[in-house]
């Protein structure tokens, strides 16, 4: 049984959510979070990933502060212990 | 006769609208219009948005003689920048040198050889008073009495004290390690400082995060699309400064990405308002090669980059996840221009190469943007016959740390003339 986790969503994506801060689903691995989410909330979804199933550039996701792409990517695996968080690519300097 | 407080105001004043020529805040993936509002992404998308402005209107209007009889101040380019009111930062920030290099010139075998010298900017001798004075403006038109960011060093500089002289409140989060010259710099300013323990890409993380929270101007999040748009005065300044022609090559540091594509931008809209000739100016990306996810992406001709943990002194330009760096590499390919990266050592090399040749004490960035140039001009890539200009982005006296150990320790004699003879004639 895999454990249910509580992602963040920032601001911008909450409507798409009705409006939660944090959504709570079941999964292994980013991926599993991510494609639940999708199937859960189809709008957040046609956001998130692009026609090719590839994660949205403009997107990302952290799981205990860290860039999933400094990790496993998708198949970076989480249980109900870790932190896992959408956020957009913002600039600075 | 103006007065050193007075408003600039240029001779196409009187044909701008109260919104200026600005149209509106627009998807740059999406193409979806939104108001000109405090907005930080794109609904549809999640990609960035960027002003759009009207250039049929401007045409005849904002010409080289309107801009030459504007402030002696970025704010001369006012026409291009999206503000509604009448500046309210940065009166005496931008038009800072560009320095005919020929002593360099020489040294590199270079005909033609430009320094546009933003560690001469005022009042943070970095680069990051250009896009700060439009965003504190910005703030000032939203309403917003704080203003924030998060920053490796000069951008905090330079959003604390701005903040001070407009009379705002300022917060700024910063890497935990920064320069002891850098963190005395914008502190004396009296902001909020906030250091994070980790490197840059963490606080920018959590600075969106905070921007959700919190109801502040973060310069770089919900007024990003304002700010950025400052940094076209850069290239503007470029342009005019050489006789109203662009250089055939140009060189720039990549942080976050955000300089490039508008010195790119800078160009083209002086180009499609008929102000400089398009040469087909080529834009070429400068990194340390401990921290240099675009230049590898340029190398393995790959469309996205991979982030990178940075490793480098040039930590001004340490960002390993480069929001912007997508559009990085969109301009520098559309461009025909390319990248360089440098190592430490030659970082420093190229930092007292610009001060033993031109005077110029630059930060390690600049060294870094330096030292890709030499790089590129010794392979070939930039022909040594045309016209460059390398794009010096911040001031060495914050980051005296870098210098540690390349120097003797200067000998201390009696106040004596003989002393002083035996020194000198040995």
């Amino acid at each position: 049984m895999p454990d249910t986790i509580n992602v963040e969503i920032p601001a911008a994506l909450r409507p798409q959510v009705n409006d939660q801060e944090a959504v709570a689903v079941e999964g292994a691995t980013v991926g599993d979070l991510l494609n639940t989410m999708k199937a859960d909330y189809p709008e957040f979804g046609a956001k998130l990933f692009n026609d090719a199933g590839e994660l949205n550039r403009f997107v990302n996701i952290y799981v205990n502060d860290e860039d999933i792409r400094f990790l496993d990517n998708l198949d970076t695996a989480v249980t109900s212990a870790d932190q896992v968080a959408v956020v957009p690519a913002i600039a600075g300097g | 006769m103006p007065t050193a407080t007075s408003q600039p105001e240029s001779p196409a004043a009187a044909d701008r609208s109260a919104q200026g020529y600005v149209k509106s805040l627009r998807g740059k993936e999406s193409g979806i219009d939104y108001p000109i509002e405090p907005r930080t992404i794109c609904d549809t998308d999640f990609g960035p948005v960027e002003v759009t402005y009207d250039y049929a209107a401007m045409k005849g209007k904002v010409t080289r003689a309107s801009i030459e009889a504007g402030p002696r101040s970025l704010w001369r380019y006012r026409d291009l920048l999206p503000i509604s009111g009448e500046p309210r930062a940065g009166l005496r920030s931008g038009f800072t040198p560009l320095v005919r290099a020929d002593r360099l010139a020489q040294h590199l075998g270079c005909k033609e050889l430009y320094i546009k010298d933003d560690s001469a900017n005022y009042p943070s001798f970095s680069y990051k008073d250009r896009v700060v004075s439009v965003a504190v403006t910005k703030a000032f038109e939203f309403g917003f009495d704080c203003v924030g960011c998060a920053s490796t060093g000069n951008l905090a500089h330079s959003v604390a004290a701005h903040a001070a002289a407009a009379g705002m409140e300022a917060v700024v989060m910063v890497p935990h390690d920064l320069e002891a010259g850098k963190m005395a710099a914008m502190r004396v300013f009296g902001p909020r400082v906030v250091r994070i323990e980790g490197n840059y890409d963490d606080v920018n993380r959590l600075c969106s995060q905070i921007a959700d929270k919190y109801n502040w101007a973060i310069v770089n999040v919900n007024l990003r699309p304002f700010y950025t748009e400052g940094a076209k005065t850069h290239g503007f300044e470029i342009a005019e400064q050489m006789g109203w022609r662009l250089p055939q090559h140009t060189v720039s540091p990549v942080a976050g990405g955000t300089i490039l594509p508008k010195i790119y931008k800078a160009y083209k809209e002086f180009i499609e308002l008929g102000l400089v000739e398009d040469n087909g100016a080529k834009m070429y990306g400068a990194q340390a090669q401990g921290c240099n996810p675009i230049v590898t992406a340029l190398e393995e001709d790959a469309e996205l980059f991979r982030p990178q943990k940075p490793d480098t002194i040039a930590k001004s330009i340490a960002i390993g996840n480069p929001a912007d760096g997508y559009y990085v590499l969109k301009d520098i390919r559309e461009s025909g221009g390319g990248g360089a990266s440098a190592t430490d050592d030659e970082i420093v090399a190229a930092m007292k190469l610009l001060a033993e040749t031109e005077g110029i004490f630059t930060e390690p960035a600049g060294g870094t943007t330096l030292a890709c140039a030499i790089k590129l001009i010794e392979n070939g890539t930039i022909p040594k016959d045309e016209s460059i200009c390398v794009c010096i982005t911040g001031n060495g006296l914050k980051t005296i740390e870098a210098l540690d150990g390349q120097f003797d320790e200067a000998a201390a004699i009696p106040a004596k003339m003989k002393d002083f003879s035996a020194l000198i004639d040995g």
